[in-house]
C-alpha cells in the first residue's frame, strides 16, 4: 500500500468564487492524495464543495473562480500555476473526466465516433484512421455492442447507460493517469448503474489509473472506493480507508451521514433513522470554530473556540474532530435511535386495485409525425394489490416498469383502461374530475419533484389552505389556524406560511407538500418517489417525519421508489414491478430474504449497500428493458432472466406461487428450488474473507 | 426525412391556398367600383354593366376566385388597370430589382451579424459586449426611413460619396446599379443586422454554458476547435430560423426603403398599386410576396432539420 | 392580518426595483418610456401652441426661445406637435396592442389548455396569418379599408393577435403538464379554476414581455405607415407623417425631420430596453 506511487496530491487547496456579495470561500485548506490503482471517494451533500474541489484541483474554474492558495500536483508536477494552454496538454490526456449527465456531456451535433477520435488525434497524435481504430477498440472495451455502428450514431440515439459508457471510453482512450468521475451514475437506472460501476472498477485496474470518485451516494462509495474523504461546506472532515470509515467513523458528521442511510439489515430490527438537525451554513456566514458545531450532537465549548484542523489521528485515518476518540461506532449510533415497533397484526384493507390496466394509444396527431409505433403502450398490464389501514405498501421497480403510471391511475390523473379501484369499499371513477369531494378527501398525493409540485406564485400557506377550504370545507379563519398546526406537524415554523417556494429549500418544499397532502386528513396518501431529488440527511429526516405522521394519523401510504433501502425502511408490504405487472408481493421482511423472484434478486444485487462488508453476488441483466409496446410472450422477464429454465418461460405465463404470510412470486421455478439456488446472493463477509 | 419535407410542403401549400383566398376576399372589398374607375365618372350604367360583364365581375365570387387562381398559377396575371400592361412581366422586372437590393443587404447583414454576435458572446463581460448589445437594441428601434434619411444626409448630401436617389432604369444590370444599391442596402440591413446579432449572441452564450462545451475544453482540445466544431455547430442553428423569419421584416423594410430612395422595386410598385386601386397588380404582388415568405420559411425549416441531427435522425 | 396567498405586492415590487437597479440600461429605458407616457397624458395641456396652429410668418424657423424645437413649413410649433403626437402614438399603439393582447392571450390560453380540434384549427389559422409579412398585411388591409384611425386600430389588433396567441398557447402547454397543476387536479379544482388560479399567474411573465415587444413593434409600424402615407392622415401630428412631410425641406430645415425622427427612435429604443429589463425580472435565467 505504501509503495504505491502518488499520482495526484492536493495540499491545503483553497478555492473561492467572486460574487456580488464578495468572495465566497467555497473550498478551504483541502488536502488529499490519490495513488496508483486506488479509488479515492469524495463524499458530500449538496453545497459541500466537492465538485468545486475537483475542478479547482485540475485548474478548470469558471470566470469568477480562482485558486486562493495551496497546491495540486500531478505526479509531482505543480499544476495550479500553469496557464490554460499548458493545461490543455494535461486535460484529456493525463486527466480524464466523466460527468454526471452523459447526454449533456456529449455534443448533440457530432457523431460519437468523431467525439472519441478528436481526443485520440489531439493527444496521441494518431491519424484519422488510427484514431478510428483506437476508438472502436475502446468502445469494445467498455462492452458496447457493435462498436462500428455506435461510432456513426448521434448521442440522442443512445440510452443513458450506453452514453455513459461512451463517455468513459472517451475519458480513458488516452490511458489517463488520473480519472475523475463526478456523480457518473446519478442519472442512471439501478441495474445500469451496477454495470457502469463494474466497468469503472475493471478498467481502472487494467489501466493502472488513479480514480477520484465524487458522489453523495455513500453506498456506491462503499463498493467502489479504497479510501474515502468526507466533505462539508468546503472542508474535509474525515479521510480514512473505507472499512474503517463505515464501521468506526471518527467524526460526528460522518456518523450522522451513515445514520441517515437506511441500513439494509435483513436481520436487525428497524430503528428510526438518525438525522442531522439544522442546515448547512452559508459560505458567506461561516461560524468561527468548528463549522459543524451548531448541528453536532457531541459539541462542547472548546469546539466553538477555534476550527479544528484535519489531523492524522490513527495511521491512515484523518479526522477534524476534537472528540474523535470519544465517539460511538456506526452500529452503536444506529441503534441509539428509538426502535420502530413492527406491525404484525392483520389490518383491514383500505385501498384495493383489481386487475388495473392502462394502455396508451399509439401517438397520433393531425399533422404529426405519423405513427411509428403501431402498437399501443401497455404501461400497466393487470395489477392487483391492496394497502392496509395505517400501513405502507412500497412498490419498487426501475424506470419504465409502470409504477408511476400505476400511481397516477390510482390518483385518477391518468384514467385507467380497465380494472377496478376500491377505496374503503367505494368504487372509484377512473378520472379524478369525476370523483366526488368526499372521495378526493380520502386520497391525496405527494409528488416527486418539490420544485415543480408547488405553484411558484402561491405561498406555502395558500398551498396548504387550499385543500382545507376545498375538501374539508373550512372557513378562511379556521383554515389559517389549521395551516399553522400542519406546518408545525412537519417541523416548519408557522411563519413559513407566508413564504414562496423560491424562498424554501428542497427539503422544506417537500415538507410543505406533505403538509398539503395531510391537510384534509386523507386515509391514503400516494407518494411518488418523494425523496429522490433530496440530500441524504434531508431524506432521513423526511423518512422519519413520514413514519411519525403515519403513526399519529393512522394513514396508509402507497410509496413508489427505486431506492430499495428507503422502501424497505418505510414499508410494511412490498410489491416488485416489472414491465407493467407485479413480479413479487409480500411482507417487507419476506421479500428481502430468499426466495426472491429472479428480478428482485437482480435488483438486490445491483443496488449497492452502504456496508463494505456485505458482498453482493453480481447478477447483471442482459440487454435492456423491452418496450412496453412490444411485451414479450410468456413470462415477460424471460428475455433478461438469469434463471430462465427453458421454453416454458417463453410460451406460458407463470403461476403465482404463494409462500408463508401471503408472500407470492410470479415464476415458473418452485419456491424451494429458488431458495436453494439463491442462498448466497447476499452474504456478509467477515474480516478474514476476501 | 423525405416524409418530413413532403409533409411540410403540403402544409405550406395549404396555407398558401387559404392565404390566396384571404387576399382575394380582402381586395374585393376595395372601395371604388373597378369598372367606374376605368370608364370614369360619367360613364353610363349600360357601359358600366357591359364592362363588368366583360371583366367577369358579375360572376359569383367563388367562380371569380377560381378563375383568378387558375390564371395565376399559370403565370397569367392579367392586365394592370392603371397602365394597361400585362402584370406578370412588370412584376418580374421589379422582383428582380428588389431581389438585387435584398441580395446586397443579405450579403451585408448575415455574415456581419453572425460575427458580431459571436464576438460579443465570447467576450461576455467586457465592454465590447455591452456596446454591441445596446447598439443592436437601438438599431432595432430605428425605422428604415429614419436611418435612410440620416445616411442620405451624411453620405450623399454631406460627403457626396454616394448618390442620394436610386432611381435606376428598371432594367439596368446589377453591376451598373451597384453604386445606387449601397445606401438603400445598408438602410434595409440595419434592423435585420440587429436581430441576427442578438440571436447569435444569445444562442452562443447559451451554448458556451453547456456541459458538452465544458467537456470539450476538458478534453484538452484547442479553443479554436472547440469554437468551430462544438460551439458554432450548435449555436448557429437558431440563427437559421431567425434569418428566415427576418425575410418577413426584410420585405417590409424593402417597401419603405424603396419608397425613400425611389428605387424601382416591388415595394414601390405595391404602393403604386395601392394608390391607384389597381386590383390585379395588388393581388398579384401580395400573393407573390406571401409565396416568397412562405417558401423562405419552408427552406429554413428544412435546413434546420438537415443540420440538426436530432431531427434528421429521429 | 390576512394572508391573501399570492405574493404580496411590496415584496414583488422591491425585488423588481432591485433587479432593475443592476441593469442601468433597462432602468434608463423605463424612465424614458414613462416620460413619454407622461407627455402623452398631459402634453396637450402644457404645449405652448396648438398642434395645428399655423403661422406662415414664422415658418421654417430653427429652434429658439419662442419655439423650443423650431417651426415647420407651415409655421407650426414642432415641440407642440411632438407632444401631441405622443398622445396619438400611445392611444393608437397602446390600445391596439392591448386589444390584440386581450384577444390573442384569451385565444391562446383556451386553445392551449383544452387542446384537441379547436387547437388544431386555431393553429392553422394562425399559420395563415403569420405567413404574411407584417407591413404587407397592414398595407393590404389599409388599402382596402381606408386609413382612418379606427381602421389603424383594427389593423394593429389583428396583426398582433397571432404572435400573442401563439405565445400564450405555448406557455400554457408548458405549464399544463407541471406537477402543481396535477396537484390541483387531485384536490378537485375545476378546469377554469386551474386555468386562472394556477396557470395564468405563472404565464403572466412571458406574456407581459411579449406585450411589451409588440408595443414597440406597433410604434414602428404606425410610424412606417405614416411615412408611407397610409397611416394617420394630415393634419394629424403623427410623427411618421411629420417625417414624410418634412422630406422636401430636409436640406434647408433638417430639424423638422430630425426631431420627430428622434422622438420615434427614442421611444422605440426605450421600450426595447424596458422590455429587456422586464425579461430579466420576470424570466430570470433567460439571457
Amino acid at each position: 500500500m505504501t509503495d504505491q506511487a502518488t499520482v495526484f496530491q492536493a495540499a491545503d487547496l483553497s478555492i473561492g468564487y467572486r460574487t456580488e456579495s464578495g468572495l465566497l470561500p467555497a473550498v478551504r485548506g483541502a488536502s488529499f492524495s490519490v495513488h496508483e490503482r486506488e479509488c479515492f471517494g469524495v463524499v458530500g451533500e449538496s453545497g459541500s464543495g466537492k465538485t468545486t474541489l475537483a475542478m479547482g484541483a485540475i485548474n478548470y474554474l469558471s470566470e469568477n473562480g480562482r485558486v486562493l492558495g495551496g497546491s495540486s500536483r500531478l505526479r509531482g508536477q505543480e499544476i495550479t500555476s500553469l496557464r490554460r494552454f499548458q493545461m490543455r496538454r494535461i486535460w484529456g490526456s493525463r486527466i480524464g473526466m466523466v460527468y454526471q449527465n452523459p447526454s449533456a456531456a456529449l455534443n448533440p451535433s457530432l457523431r460519437i465516433g468523431e467525439q472519441l477520435c478528436e481526443v485520440a488525434r489531439r493527444h496521441l497524435g494518431l491519424s484519422r484512421r488510427q484514431a478510428g481504430e483506437a476508438s472502436r477498440e475502446m468502445l469494445g472495451r467498455v462492452a458496447m455492442p457493435d462498436p462500428v455502428a455506435i461510432m456513426q450514431r448521434y448521442p440522442h440515439q443512445l440510452s443513458g447507460g450506453m452514453l455513459q459508457r461512451c463517455v468513459i471510453a472517451m475519458a480513458m482512450i488516452t490511458r489517463p493517469e488520473l480519472l475523475i468521475l463526478d456523480e457518473p451514475t446519478t442519472a442512471l437506472d439501478v441495474t445500469t448503474q451496477a454495470v457502469v460501476l463494474d466497468l469503472v472498477a475493471q478498467l481502472t485496474k487494467e489501466l493502472d489509473s488513479a480514480v477520484l470518485y465524487i458522489t453523495h451516494d455513500l453506498a456506491v462509495v462503499s463498493k467502489l472506493c479504497d479510501r474515502v474523504g468526507v466533505m462539508y461546506a468546503g472542508e474535509f472532515f474525515e479521510q480514512a480507508p473505507v472499512r474503517e470509515l463505515y464501521h468506526a467513523p471518527l467524526h460526528p458528521y460522518t456518523l450522522g451521514l451513515l445514520g441517515c442511510v437506511p441500513r439494509f439489515d435483513p436481520e436487525g430490527g428497524k430503528h428510526l433513522l438518525a438525522s442531522i438537525p439544522g442546515s448547512i451554513p452559508r459560505l458567506d456566514r461561516l461560524p468561527a470554530g468548528c463549522i459543524f458545531a451548531a448541528r453536532c450532537p457531541f459539541v462542547q465549548d472548546r469546539c466553538r473556540a477555534s476550527s479544528p484542523p484535519l489531523r492524522e489521528v490513527r495511521p491512515g485515518h484523518f479526522s477534524a474532530c476534537l472528540r474523535w476518540d470519544e465517539l460511538p461506532t456506526a452500529a452503536e449510533y444506529a441503534r441509539s435511535t428509538p426502535a420502530v415497533p413492527a406491525h404484525k397484526e392483520e389490518r383491514p384493507e383500505v385501498l384495493h386495485t383489481v386487475e388495473i390496466k392502462k394502455s396508451f394509444p399509439p401517438t397520433e396527431r393531425l399533422f404529426g409525425s405519423g405513427g411509428r409505433k403501431s402498437m399501443s403502450v401497455r404501461a400497466v398490464d393487470g395489477v392487483t394489490l391492496w394497502v392496509r389501514k395505517g400501513n405502507t405498501l412500497g412498490v419498487v421497480g426501475e424506470s419504465g416498469c409502470g409504477k408511476t403510471t400505476l400511481l397516477r391511475v390510482i390518483g385518477g390523473l391518468a384514467p385507467r383502461t380497465s380494472g377496478d379501484l376500491l377505496l374503503d369499499g367505494l368504487k372509484l371513477e377512473a378520472s379524478v374530475q369525476r370523483r366526488p369531494r368526499k372521495v378526493l378527501k380520502m386520497l391525496q398525493m405527494v409528488f416527486q419533484n418539490p420544485e415543480a409540485s408547488l405553484n411558484p406564485r402561491h405561498t406555502a400557506g395558500r398551498a396548504i389552505a387550499r385543500p382545507l377550504r376545498l375538501l374539508a370545507g373550512l372557513s378562511r379563519r379556521e383554515a389559517r389556524g389549521r395551516v399553522s398546526e400542519l406546518l408545525q406537524a412537519v417541523n416548519l415554523p408557522s411563519v413559513f406560511s407566508r413564504r414562496l417556494p423560491e424562498e424554501l429549500s428542497g427539503g422544506e418544499k417537500q415538507r410543505v407538500a406533505i403538509a398539503r397532502a395531510f391537510a384534509a386528513s386523507p386515509r391514503v396518501i400516494l407518494l411518488d418517489e418523494p425523496l429522490s431529488s433530496l440530500d441524504v440527511s434531508v431524506q432521513a429526516s423526511l423518512v422519519n417525519l413520514l413514519c411519525e405522521l403515519q403513526e399519529k394519523n393512522n394513514v396508509s401510504y402507497l410509496f413508489i421508489s427505486h431506492d430499495l433501502a428507503a422502501v424497505q425502511h418505510l414499508s410494511h408490504w412490498i410489491a416488485v414491478m416489472y414491465l407493467g405487472i407485479l413480479m413479487e408481493w409480500g411482507d417487507a421482511e419476506d421479500v428481502f430474504a430468499p426466495p426472491f423472484h429472479p428480478y428482485t434478486e437482480a435488483l438486490l444485487s445491483a443496488i449497492p449497500v452502504a456496508d463494505p462488508d456485505i458482498r453482493q453476488r453480481p447478477i447483471r441483466l442482459e440487454g435492456s428493458v423491452p418496450s412496453a409496446a412490444n411485451v414479450p410472450s410468456g413470462c415477460r422477464f424471460h428475455t433478461r432472466c438469469p434463471r430462465k429454465i427453458g421454453r416454458i418461460c417463453e410460451t406460458e405465463t407463470p403461476p403465482w406461487r404463494e409462500g408463508r404470510n401471503h408472500h407470492s412470486i410470479y415464476c415458473h421455478i418452485p419456491l424451494e428450488e429458488l431458495k436453494r439456488l439463491q442462498a448466497d446472493t447476499i452474504a456478509r463477509t467477515t474480516k478474514g474473507d476476501s | 426525412m423525405l416524409r418530413f419535407i413532403t409533409r411540410r410542403l403540403g402544409l405550406v401549400l395549404l396555407t398558401l391556398l387559404i392565404s390566396s383566398v384571404l387576399i382575394f376576399l380582402v381586395t374585393q372589398i376595395l372601395p371604388g367600383d373597378v369598372a367606374r374607375a376605368i370608364l370614369g365618372r360619367f360613364a353610363t350604367p349600360q357601359a358600366l354593366a357591359n364592362l363588368r360583364e366583360k371583366l367577369g365581375l358579375d360572376r359569383p365570387l367563388l367562380v371569380q376566385y377560381g378563375s383568378w387562381l387558375m390564371h395565376y398559377v399559370q403565370g397569367d396575371w392579367g392586365l394592370s388597370l392603371s397602365t394597361g400592361e400585362p402584370v406578370f412581366p412588370l412584376v418580374m422586372t421589379r422582383l428582380r430589382n428588389s431581389g438585387m437590393l435584398a441580395l446586397v443587404a443579405f450579403v451585408m447583414y448575415v455574415p456581419l451579424g453572425i460575427i458580431l454576435g459571436l464576438f460579443s458572446a465570447l467576450r461576455r463581460t467586457k465592454v465590447f459586449d455591452q456596446v454591441v448589445s445596446i447598439t443592436s437594441l437601438a438599431f432595432i428601434g430605428l425605422p428604415e426611413f429614419v436611418t435612410g434619411l440620416v445616411l442620405i444626409a451624411i453620405f450623399a448630401i454631406g460627403l457626396n460619396w454616394l448618390p442620394s436617389s436610386s432611381a435606376i432604369r428598371p432594367d439596368s444590370g446589377f453591376i451598373a446599379a451597384l453604386p445606387r444599391l449601397i445606401l438603400p442596402g445598408i438602410t434595409v440591413s440595419l434592423v435585420s443586422l440587429a436581430y441576427i446579432t442578438r440571436m447569435t449572441r444569445s444562442s452562443t452564450a447559451t451554448v458556451l454554458e453547456t456541459d458538452y462545451v465544458r467537456s470539450a475544453y476538458l478534453k484538452g482540445l484547442h479553443p479554436l476547435r472547440v469554437l468551430f466544431t462544438h460551439v458554432l455547430r450548435n449555436s448557429l442553428l437558431p440563427t437559421v430560423t431567425v434569418i428566415a423569419v427576418g425575410i418577413g421584416w426584410l420585405i417590409g423594410g424593402l417597401i419603405v426603403t424603396e419608397s425613400l430612395f425611389s428605387y424601382p422595386g416591388l415595394g414601390r410598385l405595391l404602393l403604386f398599386a395601392i394608390q391607384r386601386r389597381d386590383l390585379p397588380l395588388l393581388q398579384a404582388i401580395t400573393l407573390l410576396l406571401v409565396v416568397v415568405f412562405s417558401l423562405s420559411n419552408l427552406l429554413a425549416d428544412i435546413l434546420y432539420a438537415l443540420l440538426n441531427p436530432r431531427i434528421r435522425y429521429t | 392580518m390576512s394572508d391573501p396567498g399570492t405574493a404580496s405586492p411590496s415584496r414583488g415590487l422591491s425585488r423588481v426595483l432591485g433587479r432593475l437597479r443592476r441593469n442601468p440600461a433597462a432602468l434608463a429605458g423605463t424612465v424614458v418610456f414613462l416620460f413619454f407616457l407622461l407627455m402623452a397624458l398631459v402634453g396637450p395641456l402644457v404645449a405652448p401652441y396648438s398642434f395645428e396652429a399655423q403661422n406662415i410668418a414664422q415658418r421654417l424657423r430653427p429652434p429658439d426661445a419662442a419655439h423650443l424645437l423650431g417651426t415647420d413649413q407651415y409655421g407650426r410649433d414642432i415641440f407642440s406637435r411632438i407632444l401631441a403626437g405622443s398622445r396619438g402614438i400611445f392611444l393608437l399603439s397602446g390600445t391596439g396592442t392591448l386589444l390584440a393582447a386581450f384577444i390573442g392571450v384569451s385565444l391562446g390560453l383556451f386553445s392551449g389548455f383544452y387542446g384537441r380540434l379547436w387547437d388544431e384549427v386555431l393553429m392553422r389559422i394562425l399559420d395563415v396569418l403569420l405567413s404574411f409579412p407584417p407591413l404587407l398585411f397592414a398595407l393590404l388591409l389599409l388599402a382596402t379599408l381606408g386609413p382612418s384611425p379606427l381602421n389603424l386600430l383594427l389593423v394593429i389588433s389583428v396583426l398582433y393577435v397571432p404572435m400573442l396567441a401563439r405565445l400564450a398557447r405555448s406557455t400554457v402547454l408548458d405549464l399544463r403538464t407541471r406537477e402543481f397543476v396535477e396537484a390541483a387536479r387531485i384536490r378537485g379544482e375545476r378546469d377554469l379554476a386551474i386555468l386562472f388560479r394556477e396557470i395564468l399567474p405563472n404565464a403572466m411573465g412571458p406574456i407581459l414581455v411579449e406585450i411589451s415587444v409588440r408595443f414597440s413593434y406597433s410604434i414602428f409600424l404606425v410610424a412606417s405607415l405614416g411615412f408611407l402615407g397610409l397611416g394617420v392622415q394630415p393634419p394629424s401630428p403623427d410623427w411618421g407623417l411629420q417625417i414624410n412631410e418634412a422630406r422636401s425641406f430636409f436640406a434647408t430645415a433638417p430639424w423638422i425631420l430630425l426631431f420627430p425622427a428622434g422622438a420615434i427612435s427614442l421611444l422605440v429604443v426605450a421600450t426595447n430596453l424596458m422590455t429587456d429589463g422586464l425579461r430579466q425580472v420576470l424570466q430570470p435565467g433567460s439571457r
